[in-house]
C-alpha cells in the first residue's frame, strides 16, 4: 500500500521563506519548488509558472516534524482519538510523521494490529502514522511480544515500548533488551518504579503536601531510569527514555552518555513549560504521568536541552474525553494533548529565552527523531535537497496567537494551555508533495 | 472566604482565608454559641434558605453538626449521602452538582474523599460551596472550631505553642489547623515518625520532631490525631502497640506532666491507641467542648455566607 494523494499536478512553489535544513542550517530567503511529490528545486527567484504559490515571506521552511511519542488511541478508544483525528491534529501541528504508542485495545503487539494502524494512517494520507510495538504481550510484562514479526511487517516497527507502564520485571527488561539487540530495534522505556509511585496523583513535594494529593516522588522515575541504563550498559541495547521529567533523570542520562552507553531521551513540552505549583487550581488538565515537576526540575530540563543531554522533544500526546477529565482529581485520567501546540511552545519557551537556537530547537523535532527512528527508510530526509520527498512545514516564528482548544483537530481538548498567548504558528504543511495544511487550516 | 466569584463566596480552605476573616468568624461563633444554650434553640436568620449536605464519604459528626447549625438558623436542610444517592450508581460529581443546582438550593456543604472536589464543584454550581472535608486536603470548619475552643479555654491564640501528634500525612485536620494556627500567630510543632510526615511540610511554617517527650514539655495545646490501623499495612509504622509506645498519650506520660497542656482531639478517639482511656476520661470535657463549638462555628459560617444583606 502506498500513500495516495498524488502530487498536485502543477506543483507548489513556496516563495521567499528561509529554509532550515539538516545539515545546512538556516539559509537566507529562497524559493522551493515541489512537484510530483518531491523537492524539485531550492534556489532564488524560481518562476511560478502553473504552480500553486505559497507566500512564505517571514516564514521558516523546515523538514516536516517527527513525533516520536503519541497516543492515537486506535484501535479501541476511538472516543478519545482515532487515526483520522490524530492525523489531522498532527498535520495541523506541522508533523510529517507520528509514532504512536501500542497501548491500544487490542495492544499493538503483533504484525496484524501494527499493519492495521499503519494502513489506517496511509488511508488518511495526512502524515505517516508509524506504530511502536509492545515489548510484552498485552503490555502485561510477562511474555515477550514478537518483535521480529513486527519489525518485518509493512509497518516496519522499530521502537518497542510498554509505554503507559514500565516493564517492572528486571529480568524481562534484560531479555527484551538482549532480544532487541539481535533484531536491531530500539527499546523505548517508560521508566518508573511502580512500588514507589503507585496511587500518586502529582509530583511529590510541597505542593502535593499543600493540596493533600498523593505524591509521585522523582525517585520513582530515577530508580527506573537507573535500572534501565544499567541493563542497557550490560546488554549493549539501544535505550530511548521516554518523557524524562526530573533533574535527577537528566543527570543520570548525562552520566550514561559520558560513559558511552547507547542511550537517548526525550522531553515533553509540558515538562519544560509548566510546573507543579500550577496545580493549586486542581485543574485535571495538569495531570499527567510523569507529573509536572518542580521549578528546579524545569530548569534542569532546559539545561539538558541546551547541553544536548536531551535529544528529542516529543509531546506524549494523550487525548482523553471530557468526562475523563471533568471529574475528581484522583479519578481523572493522566495525560494531555500536545500535537497542535508543540511547535509554538518550543518557540515560546525554548527559543525565545535563548535556551536553544531556532536551528537546534527544530533539530530536536526533526533531525534527531528521524535519526533515532531511521526515517530514511520511509523516504523522509531533513536535507531539503533536490529529489527528496517533499515533507515540509512552513511556520512563522513571530506570529502570536492564543490557544483555543475549540479549534483543535484532535477529538480531545485536554490541554492546560487554553488561553495561552504563544509565539510561532504552523501556516502550511506539505506531506509527500501535497499541501495538507494551508493558512493554518486543513486543506 | 477569599474565593469571591461575582457576588458569591465559598469556604474551601483555611489557606485562602485572611487572619481577620478567621477572627471575625470566631467572634460571630461566640454569639451563636449562646443560641444553643436557650430552651428554644433557633433564630430565624436563614429562614427560607435551603442547604444541601452532600456527603460522599461516611461522616456522622460533621454532617450532624452542619445539619444542626443550619436548623438552628431556621434553614431547610437536605441530606444527600453517597450510600443513598445516585453517586453509588456511577453518576459523575459534575452531573450530581448540576442536578442539585437545578433544584434551586442556596448552599452546598461538601464532604468528599477526593482532595479538591469542593473547589471543582464551584465551577458547576452557582451557590456557595462549603468544604466539610476533602480527602487529605483541608477541613476548614474543624480548624475554625478548634481555634474557637482554644481561644475560649486559654483566652488567646497568638504566641501559643501547639503540638499536633499523629498521622500528619493523611490528615486534612492537620493541614487546616496548621494554616489556621500560623495565621493567628501560634507556633506549631508536628510530632510523628518521619514516615507520617509529608514532604516539605516545613514550608508551611512549622517545626517537626519525632520525639513526643520533647513536645510534651513545650506545648500549651496537645492536639492528638486519630491513628488508623490501615497505615500499618502501608508500612508507615510497625504496629499500633509500637505507635502507642512512642506517640500515645499514656497514663505514665500524662501523670508526669506538670503543668498539663490542653488536650484536643477531632474525634472519634481510639482509646488505648493515641490516648489512654483514663486520660481520655480526664480530658473529655475539652473534646466534647470541641463538638459543641462545632455547631456554633458552623452557624457562623453559614450565616456569613448566606445571611445578612447578602441573602
Amino acid at each position: 500500500m502506498t500513500y495516495w494523494g498524488a502530487a498536485v499536478a502543477e506543483g507548489i512553489l513556496i516563495k521567499g521563506g528561509r529554509a532550515l535544513a539538516f545539515p545546512g542550517g538556516l539559509t537566507g530567503e529562497v524559493d522551493i519548488m515541489v512537484d510530483d511529490g518531491r523537492i524539485k528545486a531550492v534556489e532564488k527567484g524560481i518562476a511560478a509558472g502553473v504552480a500553486t504559490v505559497i507566500d512564505a515571506s517571514s516564514c521558516v521552511v523546515a523538514p516536516g516534524l517527527v513525533e516520536m511519542h503519541a497516543h492515537l488511541r486506535e484501535p479501541g478508544m476511538e472516543y478519545k482519538e482515532d487515526i483520522a483525528s490524530g492525523s489531522r491534529a498532527a498535520a495541523r501541528g506541522g508533523y510529517s510523521a507520528v509514532f504512536c504508542m501500542p497501548n491500544t485495545e487490542p495492544t499493538i503487539d503483533n504484525s496484524s494490529v501494527a499493519e492495521y494502524v499503519y494502513d489506517r494512517g496511509v488511508n488518511e494520507g495526512l502524515c505517516m502514522v508509524l506504530p511502536h510495538g509492545a515489548i510484552t504481550l498485552g503490555r502485561g510484562g510477562e511474555t515477550l511480544a514478537p518483535m521480529g514479526e513486527m519489525a518485518a511487517c509493512r509497518a516496519g516497527v522499530m521502537g518497542f515500548s510498554d509505554d503507559g507502564a514500565p516493564v517492572s520485571d528486571s529480568e524481562m527488561m534484560r531479555r527484551a533488551m538482549e532480544y532487541a539487540c539481535t533484531i536491531g530495534t530500539l527499546i523505548i522505556s517508560h521508566s518508573e518504579e511502580m512500588s514507589l509511585s503507585g496511587g500518586g496523583q502529582m509530583n511529590e513535594g510541597y505542593y502535593s503536601t499543600f493540596l493533600g494529593l498523593r505524591g509521585i516522588p522523582p525517585e520513582a522515575e530515577q530508580i527506573g531510569i537507573y535500572r534501565d541504563i544499567c541493563l542497557a550498559e550490560k546488554t549493549g541495547a539501544w535505550l530511548h527514555l521516554a518523557h524524562v521529567s526530573t533533574s535527577g533523570s537528566v543527570e543520570l542520562v548525562r552520566g550514561a552518555k559520558r560513559r558511552g552507553v547507547r542511550v537517548t531521551c526525550e522531553v515533553a513540552p509540558h515538562h519544560f513549560s509548566l510546573d507543579d505549583s500550577m496545580l493549586v487550581s486542581y485543574d485535571t488538565n495538569l495531570k499527567m504521568n510523569p507529573p509536572l515537576r518542580s521549578r528546579g526540575d524545569v530548569e534542569a530540563l532546559l539545561t539538558g536541552l541546551a547541553d544536548g543531554t536531551i535529544d528529542v522533544i516529543a509531546t506524549d500526546h494523550a487525548p482523553h474525553a471530557s468526562h475523563e477529565k471533568e471529574t475528581e482529581f484522583d479519578r481523572a485520567q493522566f495525560g494531555v494533548v500536545g500535537l497542535e501546540t508543540c511547535l509554538a511552545l518550543v518557540l515560546t519557551k525554548v527559543v525565545d529565552p535563548g535556551v536553544l537556537s531556532l536551528e537546534d530547537a527544530i533539530a530536536r523535532l526533526t533531525e534527531a527523531p528521524a535519526r533515532i527512528m531511521d526515517m530514511g527508510r520511509w523516504g523522509y530526509g531533513t536535507a531539503l535537497t533536490e529529489g527528496d520527498d517533499a515533507n515540509l512545514v512552513v511556520f512563522n516564528p513571530e506570529y502570536e496567537w492564543t490557544v483555543d482548544p475549540g479549534e483543535f483537530m484532535s477529538r480531545s481538548r485536554n490541554t492546560p494551555y487554553a488561553g495561552w498567548n504563544v509565539r510561532g504558528k504552523v501556516l502550511h504543511t506539505v506531506f509527500k508533495g501535497r499541501l495538507v495544511v494551508t493558512d493554518g487550516e486543513l486543506v | 472566604m477569599r474565593e469571591v466569584r461575582g457576588n458569591r463566596r465559598d469556604l474551601l480552605s483555611i489557606s485562602s482565608l485572611e487572619k481577620d476573616e478567621i477572627i471575625n468568624l470566631l467572634n460571630s461563633a461566640r454569639s451563636f454559641a449562646e443560641v444553643s444554650t436557650r430552651s428554644v434553640k433557633k433564630v430565624p436568620a436563614l429562614r427560607g434558605k435551603t442547604i444541601v449536605n452532600l456527603f460522599m464519604e461516611p461522616s456522622t459528626r460533621t454532617r450532624m453538626s452542619f445539619e444542626l447549625a443550619a436548623k438552628r438558623l431556621s434553614a431547610d436542610v437536605v441530606n444527600f449521602s453517597s450510600s443513598t444517592s445516585s453517586l453509588s450508581k456511577g453518576e459523575s460529581l459534575k452531573d450530581t452538582a448540576k442536578t442539585i443546582v437545578a433544584m434551586g438550593v442556596d448552599a452546598v456543604v461538601v464532604r468528599h474523599g477526593s482532595a479538591g472536589a469542593p473547589q471543582m464543584m464551584t465551577a458547576w454550581v452557582d451557590c456557595p460551596v462549603i468544604n466539610a472535608g476533602d480527602g487529605m486536603h483541608e477541613h476548614p470548619t474543624q480548624a475554625l472550631l478548634d481555634l474557637f475552643t482554644i481561644r475560649e479555654l486559654l483566652g488567646r491564640l497568638e504566641g501559643l505553642k501547639v503540638a499536633i501528634v499523629g498521622d500528619i500525612d493523611h490528615s486534612r485536620v492537620a493541614r487546616s489547623n496548621i494554616h489556621a494556627l500560623r495565621k493567628v500567630g501560634a507556633e506549631v510543632l508536628l510530632v510523628a515518625p518521619q514516615s507520617l510526615i509529608p514532604q516539605d511540610i516545613r514550608r508551611m511554617g512549622v517545626e517537626v520532631t519525632g520525639a513526643l517527650d520533647e513536645a510534651l514539655g513545650w506545648c500549651d495545646v496537645l492536639y492528638l490525631l486519630r491513628i488508623q490501623l490501615e497505615r500499618v499495612n502501608e508500612s508507615r509504622f510497625p504496629s499500633l502497640r509500637e505507635y502507642t509506645l512512642l506517640y500515645g498519650l499514656t497514663e505514665a506520660r500524662w501523670f508526669e506532666l506538670d503543668p498539663k497542656p490542653l488536650v484536643m482531639h477531632p474525634g472519634p478517639m481510639n482509646r488505648g491507641v493515641e490516648i489512654d482511656s483514663r486520660v481520655a476520661d480526664e480530658v473529655e470535657s475539652v473534646i466534647t467542648g470541641q463538638v459543641a463549638a462545632g455547631v456554633a462555628l458552623r452557624m457562623a459560617v453559614l450565616y456569613d455566607l448566606l445571611g445578612g444583606s447578602r441573602g
